[in-house]
C-alpha cells in the first residue's frame, strides 16, 4: 500500500512527486511510456509565461504567477537551464492597442511586475527583427524560457533521490475504491494507494471518469512547431507573441534554452489523444502567420517539426482538486498552457491537497538539490578543459552538431531514472537535436547504450521505448527477405 | 536481329546505347561516346556481369564488427544473389588485409571474394 | 596544451588526405591532419561499393580501397595525425582548437588551414514531411553505416525518398542483405544520382524509380508503418488524388547533401548561398588569407576522384602560401554563373596567381540535352563546348589556361553559361 500513487511522469506529476517527497510518505509514480517527459511536457513552447494572459481570478492566473516566481530558485537547485529573456506581445494595428493595454492591466491585476508597452525606436532596439508592421508591444521582462526536458527529468530525479518510486512502461487500466483506499490496476500488476493523483495529461479525463461519477472531457488541442538550427537561434532575442486577430490565435517565435529558434504553435482541437502528427496545413499555417510579427525568419535553417497536445478543457482552467465524489482521488487535470510555467506551483498545490487528506508530516532530511549534466557546447574552453581533466570522455565528442560528449551520454544513462533510448538521451543531453538530426550520432549512441546497459543489446536499442526498435536483425539474416 | 537498349555505366555520363545482337553476338553499338561504352555494350548485351560488394563479420578486433569484401572480378549478373548468399554465415578473423581471399570460388563462379579493408 | 604546424587539414577523409599529401610533396615539412573518427578515410570507409578511382587509378575500387591508397601515401612520412579528435573552433588567425579523449583540449597554431570537413545529409525535418516521428526514418548514410560497419539491418520493407547516389546504393545494398525496397521516390522529374547507379542499383533489382513523386505523410507512432507517396506538379506540389500508401517499416532519405561549414563560419569564412560552401579564389583560398577549402565542404562532388584532385590543389597552394611562394595579387576577376549553370568553383580568378591550367567546376540546374557550355571573357565567347547531356547530379568542368587570360588584359568578368546549338 502506497500513500500516494501518481499517474503520469510529465512535469505536473513529477512536480507533485517532488513536492510530496518532502513529506513522510510512500509514493509511486506510474508512467505508460518508457521515460519521463513523453507527453505534453516534451512538445510545447518551453516558455515561462509572465502571467498576464490568464483571466484574473482563475487558477491558471494564480499558479502561473506563483510558478514563474518559484521557477528561478527551483531551476537553480535542480540544475535546469532557464533564461530570463523577456517576452513581447506585438501589435500590428492601431485597433489592437486597446487590447494590448487591456492585457497590461490584466497582468497588473494578476500580479505581474514591470509590464510596459513599448513603441518606436525603443521597440526596434529591443527586437530588431520585428516585422515592419509592428507598431507596439507589451514587454514582459519577467518572462523566461526553460528547458522542459531538463525540468521534468530533474523534478523526477530529485523526487527519486528522496525516495519516490517510478514504474515505467506501466499503463493504468482501472481505478477502484476498495475498503477506503484505491486499487490501481495496471498492465504490470495491481497497486493500492490511500491517495491517487491524476496527472495523466490528455488522458486525465479517462482516469477521472473511471473514478468519479461527475465526468469531464479533455480535448487534445494540437500545436505544431518548427525548430530551426542554432544558426537561427538569435534571430529574435525575446519570446515574440502575436496578438490574437481576426485570423485567430497567433504563433510565437522564440529562442530556446538550447539556442534554437522555435516557431509555433497551431491550435487545433482534435479528437485523437495520440494525434501528435504534423500536417501539411498546420506547417503551412506557421509559415504564413509567423512573418506577421517577425521578418526574414530563416526557414531554410529548419531542422525539424513536431507537434504536441495541450490537455484542453472547455472551462479553460486548470482542475486541481480532490474529486467531490471520490475521496483521496486528486485531479491535476486540464494542465494546458501555462502549465509548464505553473508546474512548481501545481506541485505545491497538489501536495497541499494531499496534506489535507493524509495529514502527512514534513521530513527533515529532504534533499533539495540535484546536479544536472554539464554542457560543453556553451562552455568556455577553460571549463571544457577542466571537465576533460575530471573525466577524459568529456573529450570525445559523439554528437558533432550539438557538441555532446561521451561523458554526458554516459551520465544521462547512469543518472537516477536514466535514459534507455535514443530519445531519452536526446532530451537529457541535446545529442541528436542538431542540424543532422541524429544522422551521424545514432550508431554511436546505440553503441554506448549497448555498452553501458547490461540488459540492452545493440539490436534492442529503441528510439522511444518498446515498439520503436531501431534494428530489425543482422545483415543477411532477415527472414523472408529473399522470398519476394 | 535483336535491338537492345542499354544505359552505359562505365562512367557518370550514362550514354544511351543501342545494341544490335544477332545469334548471341553483338553486331553493332551506337550512342557511345567512347570506346569503353562499346566494350561495356558487348558484354552487357550478351553476358552481363557485376562486381559484388558486401561486408562480413570479423572477430578479433574490437574496433571493427565487419570487414568489407568484393568479388575479385566480374561475376555473371544472374549469379549476384547466389554470391551474396554464399557469404551467409561466413565470419573472418582479424587480421585481414586488402586483397586477402575470404571465400574462394564464390557460388561456383570461379571468382574469389576478397577483403577490401585492412582490419 | 599548445602546438604549432605550418598546415592543419581539418578532416582526414579523401580531401584532407589528398591536401596533406600534396602539401608534403610540395615541400611543406610541418603538416597535421585532424580526424574526428578513430580512423582515416572519412565516409569512404562505409562506402563499400565499387566505382571509386576510375580517374585517379584507372581502376574501379571500393571506397575503403580508395581510402587505403591515400592513407598509405599519407602515412609514408612527413605528416602528423590526430585521430578521434574533434575540431571545435578555427579562428581567423588560424588558431585551431581541438578536443580528444587522449589529449584533452589542445590549441594548435597553424600558418595555413585546409578546410576538409566534408558534408552531411539533409534530414527529414528540413523537408517538412508531415506525419509522425517514429523510429525507422534514417538518412541513407546512417543506414549505410548500420549495415556496412555495424552489421545490422535497420528495416525489412523499405521506401526511399530521394534518388541521390547514397539512396540508390542503399536500395541495392538493403535488397542484397535481405530487405525489400518498394520504390525510390524522387521529387524532381530527373534523378539526382549517377546513371550507372540507377542501372545497377535499381534496374537490376526491378526497383521502381518514381520521378516527380514525394512522401506526403509518415504513418506509425512507434515505428514507421506506412508512408504515403503522391505525384507532384511542375512546382513540386503534391497533386491531390494521386496518393498511394506504401506499407513499410523504414523510410530512407537521400535528399541532398549540405557542406558542413560551421567551423568555417566561426573563422569568418564567407559562404556561397548556392553551394553552401566557402567562396574561393583560383588557389581555393577563402576570404580569410591562408584558409583554404576543398572537397565536399567546398561544394558537393559526384566523384571522389575530383575531391582528391581539388584537395591536392588546395594543399599545394597552402604549402606555397606558407612558404611565401605565391605570386603577387593583381586582382580578382569574378566568375559569373548564369543561364542554367548554378555556380562555379572557384568564384574568382587572379590571372597572376592561377596555375597554368585551372579547372573550373560547376553544376547545372536542370537536365539539358545537346547544349553548349560557353565561357565568355567579357563579351567575347572563348569556349563553346558541346555536351550531349547535362544533369544536376553530375559535376561538370572546364579548364582555363593562364595563357588565355594573359592574352586579355583588363578582363572584367568571366561568364559561364549554357547555350543552345
Amino acid at each position: 500500500m502506497y500513500d500516494v500513487v501518481i499517474i503520469g511522469a510529465g512535469v505536473s506529476g513529477a512536480a507533485a512527486a517532488r513536492e510530496l517527497s518532502k513529506r513522510r510518505l510512500s509514493i509511486c509514480v506510474v508512467e505508460r511510456e518508457e521515460d519521463v517527459c513523453c507527453g505534453t511536457t516534451k512538445a510545447n513552447s518551453a516558455i515561462v509565461h509572465a502571467g498576464f494572459d490568464a483571466q484574473t481570478g482563475t487558477l491558471m492566473a494564480k499558479l502561473n504567477v506563483r510558478g514563474a516566481a518559484l521557477m528561478g530558485p527551483l531551476c537553480e537547485d535542480l540544475g535546469v537551464d532557464l533564461k530570463n529573456i523577456g517576452s513581447l506581445v506585438v501589435c500590428t494595428d492601431e485597433e489592437g492597442i486597446p487590447a494590448l493595454q487591456a492585457l497590461l492591466d490584466r497582468g497588473i491585476a494578476n500580479g505581474v511586475e514591470r509590464l510596459e508597452i513599448v513603441t518606436g525606436d525603443r521597440l526596434r532596439e529591443l527586437e530588431p527583427n520585428l516585422s515592419d508592421d509592428v507598431i507596439a508591444a507589451l514587454w514582459a521582462p519577467t518572462a523566461s524560457i526553460v528547458n522542459p526536458f531538463q525540468l521534468n527529468w530533474a523534478l523526477a530525479e530529485n523526487a527519486y533521490q528522496n525516495g519516490v518510486e517510478f514504474r515505467f512502461n506501466t499503463e493504468v487500466t482501472g481505478l477502484e475504491r476498495v475498503d477506503g483506499s484505491w486499487k490501481v490496476s495496471t498492465t504490470a500488476g495491481d497497486l493500492s494507494a490511500r491517495c491517487v493523483v491524476n496527472a495523466a495529461g490528455v488522458y486525465a479525463d479517462v482516469f477521472h471518469n473511471m473514478a468519479c461519477e461527475d465526468k469531464f472531457e479533455i480535448v487534445p488541442r494540437r500545436g505544431q512547431y518548427f525548430v530551426l538550427d542554432t544558426t537561427a537561434g538569435r534571430h529574435v532575442r525575446h519570446t515574440v507573441f502575436q496578438q490574437p486577430t481576426k485570423l485567430g490565435k497567433g504563433v510565437l517565435v522564440s529562442p530556446t534554452t538550447a539556442g534554437n529558434l522555435l516557431v509555433g504553435p497551431t491550435a487545433e482541437d482534435i479528437g485523437d489523444k495520440e494525434g501528435t502528427d504534423t500536417t501539411a496545413e498546420g506547417l503551412a499555417e506557421l509559415l504564413a502567420k509567423s512573418p506577421l510579427s517577425v521578418k526574414n525568419i530563416p526557414f531554410r535553417e529548419t531542422i525539424t517539426s513536431f507537434s504536441g497536445l495541450r490537455a484542453h478543457r472547455a472551462e479553460h482552467d486548470f482542475l486541481i482538486a480532490e474529486a467531490p465524489d471520490a475521496p483521496g482521488f486528486v485531479d491535476c487535470a486540464a494542465i494546458e498552457s501555462p502549465g509548464l510555467s505553473a508546474s512548481p506551483a501545481i506541485g505545491e498545490m497538489v501536495a497541499g491537497i494531499v496534506d489535507g487528506i493524509l495529514g502527512a508530516e514534513m521530513r527533515d532530511d529532504f534533499i533539495a538539490k540535484r546536479e544536472g549534466i554539464p554542457n560543453v557546447e556553451w562552455a568556455t574552453q577553460e571549463e571544457w578543459a577542466a571537465l576533460i581533466e575530471q573525466d577524459p570522455s568529456y573529450g570525445r565528442v559523439i554528437c558533432r552538431c550539438r557538441k555532446v560528449t561521451e561523458a554526458q551520454i554516459v551520465a544521462a544513462i547512469h543518472h537516477p531514472l536514466g535514459a534507455r533510448s535514443l530519445d531519452g538521451i536526446k532530451r537529457r543531453t541535446e545529442a541528436c537535436m542538431g542540424r543532422c538530426q541524429a544522422g551521424f550520432c545514432t550508431p554511436k549512441i546505440m553503441e554506448i547504450l549497448d555498452r553501458e546497459l547490461a540488459d540492452l543489446g545493440y539490436d534492442q536499442v529503441t528510439k522511444a521505448g518498446p515498439g520503436s526498435e531501431l534494428i530489425v536483425g543482422k545483415d543477411k539474416e532477415l527472414e523472408g527477405g529473399d522470398a519476394r | 536481329m535483336e535491338q537492345i537498349h542499354l544505359t552505359c555505366i562505365r562512367c557518370p555520363r550514362g550514354c544511351q546505347l543501342e545494341v544490335a545482337v544477332e545469334d548471341g553476338a553483338v553486331v553493332s553499338v551506337a550512342g557511345n561516346a567512347c570506346k569503353r561504352g562499346e566494350t561495356y555494350a558487348k558484354t552487357e548485351a550478351v553476358n552481363p556481369v557485376r562486381v559484388v560488394t558486401s561486408s562480413v563479420p570479423v572477430t578479433g578486433n574490437p574496433a571493427h564488427h565487419m570487414v568489407s569484401v568484393k568479388t575479385k572480378g566480374d561475376v555473371p549478373k544472374a549469379k549476384v544473389r547466389a554470391v551474396v548468399d554464399a557469404l551467409k554465415g561466413l565470419t573472418v578473423e582479424s587480421p585481414v588485409a586488402i586483397g586477402d581471399v575470404v571465400l574462394a570460388d564464390a557460388a561456383g563462379t570461379g571468382v574469389d571474394i576478397i577483403a577490401t579493408r585492412n582490419v | 596544451m599548445k602546438a604549432a604546424y605550418d598546415i592543419v587539414a581539418v578532416g582526414g577523409g579523401p580531401a584532407g588526405l589528398a591536401a596533406a599529401i600534396s602539401a608534403r610533396d610540395a615541400g611543406c615539412g610541418s603538416i597535421l591532419v585532424i580526424e574526428r573518427d578513430r580512423e582515416l578515410g572519412g565516409i569512404l570507409n562505409q562506402c563499400i561499393h565499387n566505382g571509386f578511382g576510375l580517374i585517379t587509378f584507372d581502376e574501379e575500387l571500393t571506397g575503403p580501397e580508395y581510402a587505403a591508397r591515400f592513407e598509405e601515401q599519407a602515412l609514408s612520412g612527413g605528416i602528423d595525425f590526430m585521430l578521434d579528435t574533434m575540431v571545435i573552433d578555427v579562428s581567423a588567425d588560424k588558431l585551431v582548437t581541438v578536443v580528444s579523449r587522449a589529449e584533452g583540449l589542445v590549441q594548435i597554431q597553424a600558418k595555413a588551414v585546409v578546410l576538409a570537413m566534408g558534408c552531411r545529409e539533409r534530414p527529414r525535418g528540413a523537408l517538412n514531411i508531415p506525419g509522425f516521428r517514429p523510429a525507422g526514418i534514417y538518412s541513407a548514410g546512417t543506414a549505410q553505416r548500420l549495415v556496412n560497419i555495424e552489421g545490422f539491418m535497420p528495416g525489412r520493407e523499405v521506401v526511399i525518398l530521394g534518388s541521390g547516389d547514397i539512396g540508390l546504393i542503399m536500395a541495392r545494398r538493403m535488397t542484397l542483405e535481405g530487405a525489400h525496397v518498394a520504390c525510390v521516390a524522387e521529387l524532381m522529374p530527373y534523378s539526382g544520382g549517377l546513371k550507372r547507379n540507377i542501372v545497377q542499383c535499381l534496374d537490376d533489382f526491378g526497383i521502381p524509380l518514381l520521378l516527380s513523386h514525394t512522401v506526403v505523410r509518415i504513418e506509425g507512432q512507434k515505428r514507421v508503418e506506412a508512408v504515403v507517396i503522391a505525384e507532384v506538379d511542375g512546382r513540386g506540389k503534391p497533386i491531390p488524388g494521386t496518393e498511394v500508401t506504401y506499407p513499410c517499416d523504414t523510410l530512407l532519405l537521400s535528399v541532398g547533401l549540405i557542406p558542413e561549414n560551421e567551423l568555417s563560419l566561426s573563422a569568418g569564412v564567407e559562404l556561397s548561398p548556392v553551394t553552401r560552401g566557402p567562396v574561393v579564389n583560383e588557389i581555393l583560398e577563402t576570404n580569410i588569407p591562408g584558409i583554404f577549402a576543398a572537397g565536399n565542404v567546398l561544394h558537393v562532388h559526384d566523384l571522389v576522384d575530383y575531391v582528391s584532385q581539388e584537395a591536392a590543389v588546395a594543399g599545394r597552394n597552402a604549402a606555397a602560401f606558407v612558404a611565401g611562394n605565391l605570386d603577387d595579387e593583381v586582382g580578382e576577376i569574378p566568375l559569373v554563373a548564369t543561364d542554367g549553370i548554378r555556380y562555379t568553383v572557384p568564384q574568382s580568378i587572379d590571372p597572376s596567381r592561377m596555375a597554368d591550367e585551372l579547372v573550373v567546376r560547376f553544376r547545372v540546374g536542370n537536365v539539358y540535352e545537346n547544349r553548349y557550355i560557353s565561357v565568355y571573357f567579357d563579351d567575347e565567347r572563348v569556349k563553346h563546348l558541346k555536351r550531349s547531356i547535362l544533369a544536376p547530379g553530375e559535376m561538370e568542368q572546364v579548364k582555363l589556361k593562364k595563357a588565355e587570360l594573359a592574352a586579355k588584359p583588363g578582363l572584367k568578368t568571366i561568364t559561364f553559361k549554357l547555350e543552345e546549338a
